[in-house]
């Protein structure tokens, strides 16, 4: 599982295909490796994440499918993942901390498992505080080191918490978050020291705005020589409006962007944030991809997936060819195959 | 919307949800009186002369909860984790996460749930770092047994029932242990 940070961006082929633990391969490869999120709907409509995910066929190994984020209640994260799964995108499960105790917890894990879910992504998870359901029962029996340890245990030592065996252990890709810019910003490296010690394998940051605090917690991580055990996927994102800029600052906990960046976003007219937030997101993407250890970038555009594939082809990326012999024929998934062009 | 602002009156251990809360004491004040409780035969017998008398274990279990509510904002879990936590209590956080901060600090080092506090593991991190004692944070603190609920902590812990709480990485050289029951596991 380890890479030597020279084979970093090596390749600069996304390389993407269908079939389940192409994610995990490509990280391995040591190819610079993209994943996007798709948030699933409020509505028990599954053509709300077909739509999402079939324009990013060849553009990302994998699609997050998120977990109820922001405490609001939506649809599954593992039907979610099944659905992403047939649309032929291999999905990576986030699983919270905040609505199940450690029974629904491993019984999601395993279920997840034995419907051929290839990833998990384990986290905290927001406050139902700031939810559509501010009146909930936080859960929080486990917290997500301790959730990741559960989950490796469970695969490795075939043993649920209880220490009870299970009959068939599963197998999953297991997944952690972190947020290299809130504090205490000096402990965040040594948390995902804990994270990787626990059984995170990959890593996704929390929305990297600015590059050289990204870059200095870079510098830590490799101090502790964690780039070698657990793959590093920045998270990075457009701001697609002012009404998103202020969002992003004032609602959604642990994000920090740098003020140049937002007088940067202010300073052109309200017609062309949008284009605007995509260079900054670009030119992100570039300068991350310069920083040693790194294994790829996590695109989250929650609203706004349709333009992730423009600005993968921006930041210099080509959509991979459809799988040989897969067969994921829709009428919207043939347009998009059509595509794959290089710069 | 705006973040809310603690719109709820403090209460008893478990009656209220819980909110980061400022320790009364320094660390340094803690690490030496620990010292002097370190579980030894003496304090062992004490442990099982207290629990062998269910109205003199209630007693002192009062007696722990009063004092560590006071100082700590102690909610009762029954399996301390101050000592390795620059002794700001985990528990008090609003997720209860016992293996350091969540994503959502604000830039101020402000707990996201309650924006007027700051956050108890910016603090416990503070606190560690003053005294030497960042080592401990780097801890791996396994789930705790919520049967153990108003039960004394300083009992369990002199008769050794805690000492699987938290467990070293290895240096990462090995896959650590969650379980400690059979045999070698635990640490």
């Amino acid at each position: 599982m380890s890479r030597s940070a020279d084979t970093i961006g090596a390749g600069r082929e996304n390389r993407t295909a269908a079939p389940s633990g192409a994610f995990r391969s490509a990280l391995a490869s040591g190819t610079f490796t993209v994943t996007a999120e798709i948030g699933p709907p409020r509505g028990a409509d599954a053509e709300v994440i077909r739509e999402k995910v079939i324009p990013l066929r060849g553009w990302v190994a994998a699609v997050n499918i998120t977990d109820n984020q922001s405490a609001v209640v939506r649809l599954s994260s593992w039907a979610g993942s099944l659905v992403a799964q047939a649309a032929g995108v291999e999905p990576i499960m986030q699983l919270t901390c905040r609505d199940r105790n450690r029974i629904a917890l491993q019984s999601e894990l395993l279920s997840a498992s034995a419907m051929g879910i290839p990833n998990i992504l384990v986290m905290t998870g927001d406050h139902p505080r700031f939810g559509d359901h501010a009146d909930a029962k936080p859960v929080f029996d486990l917290d997500s080191v301790q959730l990741l340890w559960v989950a490796r245990t469970m695969r490795d030592e075939g043993r649920l918490l209880s220490g009870r065996v299970l009959g068939r252990p599963p197998s999953w890709f297991l997944g952690a978050v972190e947020n290299p810019s809130a504090p205490p910003v000096a402990f965040r490296a040594a948390r995902l020291g804990k994270k990787v010690a626990a059984g995170a394998q990959f890593v996704q940051t929390q929305y990297v705005f600015d590059v050289d605090v990204f870059a200095a917690w870079m510098q830590r991580v490799r101090d502790l020589g964690l780039h070698e055990r657990c793959h590093i996927l920045a998270g990075v994102g457009p701001i697609m409006s002012v009404r998103a800029l202020t969002h992003l600052q004032h609602h959604v906990p642990g994000v920090h962007i740098p003020s140049d960046t937002v007088r940067r976003l202010l300073a052109v007219p309200t017609t062309r944030t949008a284009d605007e937030g995509i260079r900054v997101c670009v030119e992100t993407i570039a300068r991350i991809r310069e920083i040693p250890g790194i294994a790829g970038v996590h695109v989250m555009a929650v609203g706004n997936e349709r333009r992730i594939p423009e600005i993968l082809r921006l930041a210099g990326m080509r959509q991979a060819p459809p799988p040989a012999g897969q067969a994921v024929g829709t009428p919207a998934g043939a347009r998009q195959r059509g595509a794959g062009r290089a710069d | 919307m705006s973040k809310p602002r603690d719109p709820l009156p403090e209460g008893s251990a478990q009656s209220a949800p819980p909110r980061p809360v400022c320790p009364r004491v320094t660390a340094r004040s803690m690490y030496k009186l620990h010292r002097l409780l370190q579980p030894g035969a003496g304090f062992r017998r004490l442990a099982g002369w207290l629990e062998d008398r269910p109205w003199a274990r209630a007693v002192f279990t009062a007696a722990e909860k009063e004092v560590k509510q006071g100082l700590f904002g102690c909610r009762m879990c029954g399996q301390c984790a101050l000592p390795v936590t620059g002794y700001a209590c985990p528990m008090t956080c609003p997720k209860q996460l016992r293996n350091g901060p969540c994503g959502g600090v604000g830039a101020d080092g402000s707990c996201e749930v309650y924006p007027a506090r700051q956050c108890v593991w910016v603090r416990a991190v503070e606190r560690a770092a003053r005294e030497g004692r960042s080592e401990d944070l780097l801890l791996l603190q396994r789930p705790i047994d919520h049967r153990r609920w108003e039960q004394s902590s300083w009992l369990s812990y002199w008769q050794g029932r805690d000492e699987h709480l938290w467990t070293g990485d290895d240096g990462l050289a090995a896959p650590v242990p969650l379980h400690v029951l059979d045999g070698s596991a635990g640490k």
